[in-house]
């Protein structure tokens, strides 16, 4: 049997509020067998009638390739538009179309290594199957938990069960420390000895956050979230500059050779633009004396 | 678990299903069926066949594919609008010598018809591109993207001007093998898309695929900035459809002989229906493929229903048939 990813009809068997969040139980049988942490689903979401015609990307959080229901799969999720509206409104039992495991799941260290698992808001969701999966290798686990304000942060108690410590900090000071994650991730690390972070959060918490890493001279494992309209490699509208083995900056797909990178390779403040120096880039075409038609028109980028 | 298994025709009558046909013609190449995937939609096919077999399809429309690798837009690429998107990826590719070092033999050795979409910045780039794929084992036809409102060639847009339309496509035309149908790829963007396709096909063109993008615009109205890293984007999906059936009608119209690959926002078997009687000879499925990896396999299942059910057996007796006049009670 393939490893790939598969498309199921399921439906969804349990939603909940949990904060600021919605915690969803979804039937997808097949998809619980294969999925690593750091992997990714995605629904469809509006209907069948729907005028919305993209699939939306969440990541996994939990899996039980056996249950009552057949294989389940549960993700956590913000509702942001009108998309993620119509999802928390739906009952149990409505049939959802969903695809996975996508994407590159995180590398797993040595046995026993020590790791430092950093989560953002609901970024802290695909950490957890992770964090079971290093203890199973004897690994340590410490947890850095941040957001804007305590609903926002997700899963503190689970943490509190897995890990060796839990560090929470929110931007308001609701829960746990006053301020960023980074303000207190040193600090872990130098406790807990870390020899691997792994983070999912936003992209300006990613990029401190591999920064940190790095300054301790130990790898980030980052998982990125871009905007998707296909989850599965056709479109080419997810990419972001990732510098290559061979230290070329390509625009790579984050949908299949990521969501999760290593952060020094992934070209932080360039994100949004691409590199003059990156592979194809209207620079080197005139280089080479090719066209003149780069496609590219020297626009801000306007990211968000 | 959706593993599709797409039946090729002709299938032998069945007790329950009555015969039907769905092979069609582009030019010199006979598919198996009218089901094509959209240049841009389906990268070479490789990631689609994850969810369904490839080759079930009547081809596999590639990538439109430079001379040169190239890295394409800045982000934000998409922004989703009203049942459909905007686009700005910026032709982002390998190149020619990667796609036949890499893309076109895995197609070929799949068994799958490709259909090779190539684009370039003048003339001569469109010409070196067919050049370099005359011969190449697996190819099946080129489409010939004159019309993509991503690439900015000191404003000049091929497909919006007749006789740079055509210049394009003999040059495409000279530098191809007789057998090997061209396509050339028209844009609505025009006031009068029956004069663009006509110089097209004095040119040489064996066959048109229309639609490509809408050029369109989106404003993030919490940022107050334009959406996409590019401004501007081209707009696809079941918004344009009513738009590609237009184009397909007057074309079909005006030159009732030369074969149309129908694409723009089909979903549904129904809309890959509507397109063939508008003239379509083929239909394209590309954005519906984003919200559903199986929609080109599951739009061909559907197309057959639905040509069954309406007792037009063959693609041939459906392309067009919109444009007979009503019998009289
Ligand atoms: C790999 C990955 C994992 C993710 N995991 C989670 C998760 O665990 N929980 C969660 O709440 N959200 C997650 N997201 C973000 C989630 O996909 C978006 O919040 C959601 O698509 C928004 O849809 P909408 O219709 O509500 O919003 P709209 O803004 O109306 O969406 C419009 C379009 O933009 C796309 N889009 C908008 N925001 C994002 C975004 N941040 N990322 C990707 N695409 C976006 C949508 O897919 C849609 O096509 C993840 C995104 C990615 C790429
Ligand atoms: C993300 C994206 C990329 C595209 N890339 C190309 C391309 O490289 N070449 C081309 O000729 N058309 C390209 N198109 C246009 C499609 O092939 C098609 O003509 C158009 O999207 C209308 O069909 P649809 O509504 O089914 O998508 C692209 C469309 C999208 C949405
Ligand atoms: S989301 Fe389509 S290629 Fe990544």
């Amino acid at each position: 049997m393939n490893d790939g990813p598969v498309q199921v009809r399921g439906e969804l068997l349990m939603l909940r509020k949990v904060g600021a969040y919605h915690h969803a139980t979804l039937v997808a049988p097949g998809i619980a067998e294969r999925t690593r942490p750091g992997q990714f689903v995605a629904l469809a979401v509006g209907g069948p009638s729907s005028a919305l015609s993209l699939r939306r990307a969440f990541s996994i959080y939990k899996v039980s390739p056996q249950g009552v229901y057949g294989g389940t799969v549960e993700i956590v999720f913000a509702v942001t538009g009108a998309g993620t509206a119509w999802l928390a409104a739906q009952h149990p039992h409505t049939a959802l179309d969903v695809v996975g495991p996508l994407g590159r799941p995180f590398t797993l260290p040595r046995a026993s290594a020590s790791a430092t698992l950093v989560g953002g808001g609901y970024g802290s969701a695909p950490l957890f199957g992770l964090a079971e999966t290093l203890r199973g290798r004897g690994c340590r686990v410490d947890f850095v938990l941040g957001a804007a304000a305590q609903d926002r942060i997700f899963g503190a108690l689970d943490a509190r069960r897995i890990a060796s410590t839990v560090a929470v900090t929110t931007d308001d000071g609701s829960l746990g420390t006053k301020g960023w994650v980074t303000d207190v991730l040193p600090d872990v690390m130098s406790r807990a000895g870390t020899e691997v972070v792994y983070a999912c959060g936003p992209m300006a918490m990613l990029r401190a956050v591999s920064a940190v890493a790095a300054a301790h001279g130990v790898p980030a494992q980052c998982a990125v979230e871009e905007s998707m309209a296909c989850g599965i490699g056709v479109c080419m509208t997810c990419v972001l500059p990732v510098v290559g083995d061979d230290g070329v900056t390509r625009m790579v797909r984050s949908c299949v050779e990521g969501p999760v990178f290593l952060g020094d390779r992934v070209r932080w403040d360039d994100v949004g633009t691409v590199p003059p120096d990156t592979f194809g880039a209207p620079a080197a075409n005139v280089a080479t004396g090719a066209s003149g038609a780069t496609g590219a028109t020297g626009a801000t980028g306007g990211r968000r | 678990m959706t593993r599709f298994s797409v039946r090729t025709i002709p299938a032998p009558a069945m007790r329950d299903e009555p015969r039907y046909d769905l092979t069609t013609r582009l030019g010199a190449l006979e598919l198996p069926n009218p089901v094509l995937t959209a240049s841009g939609c389906a990268a070479a096919g490789r990631e689609l066949d994850q969810f369904f077999d490839v080759s079930a399809l009547g081809a596999v429309v590639t990538k439109s594919i430079l001379l040169d690798p190239r890295s394409g837009r800045p982000t934000p690429r998409m922004a989703e609008t009203a049942s459909g998107m905007l686009n700005s990826i910026g032709l982002q590719g390998p190149g020619i010598d990667a796609f036949l070092e890499h893309d076109l033999p895995w197609l070929h050795g799949k068994g799958a018809r490709a259909v090779v979409s190539i684009a370039g910045g003048s003339v001569d780039e469109y010409a070196e591109l067919a050049g370099r794929l005359r011969g190449a084992p697996g190819l099946s036809a080129l489409e010939v993207n004159i019309s993509c409102p991503n690439v900015a060639d000191r404003g000049l847009v091929f497909a919006c001007d007749p006789r740079a339309a055509a210049s394009v496509i003999s040059a495409v035309r000279a530098r191809s093998a007789p057998d090997v149908p061209v396509l050339a790829k028209l844009s609505p963007d025009v006031t009068d898309i029956v004069a663009i396709a006509r110089a097209c096909v004095e040119a040489g063109a064996d066959g048109l695929s229309m639609i490509n993008t809408l050029l369109g615009m989106a404003i993030d109205t919490d940022t107050l900035r334009p959406h996409l890293g590019g401004v501007t984007g081209g707009l696809s999906g079941p918004a344009v459809k009513p738009v590609a059936v237009r184009c397909i009608w007057q074309v079909h119209a005006a030159l009732p002989e030369v074969p149309i690959v129908g694409m723009g926002g089909v979903r549904t078997g129904l809309d890959a229906l509507e397109m063939i009687l508008a003239g379509a000879s083929a239909v394209a499925v590309g954005t519906a493929t984003f919200g559903d990896p199986s929609a080109p396999v599951r739009v061909l299942t559907e197309l057959r229903h639905a040509l069954v059910d309406r007792g037009l057996p063959t693609v041939a007796d459906a392309v067009g048939y919109a444009h007979r006049p009503v019998a009289p009670p």
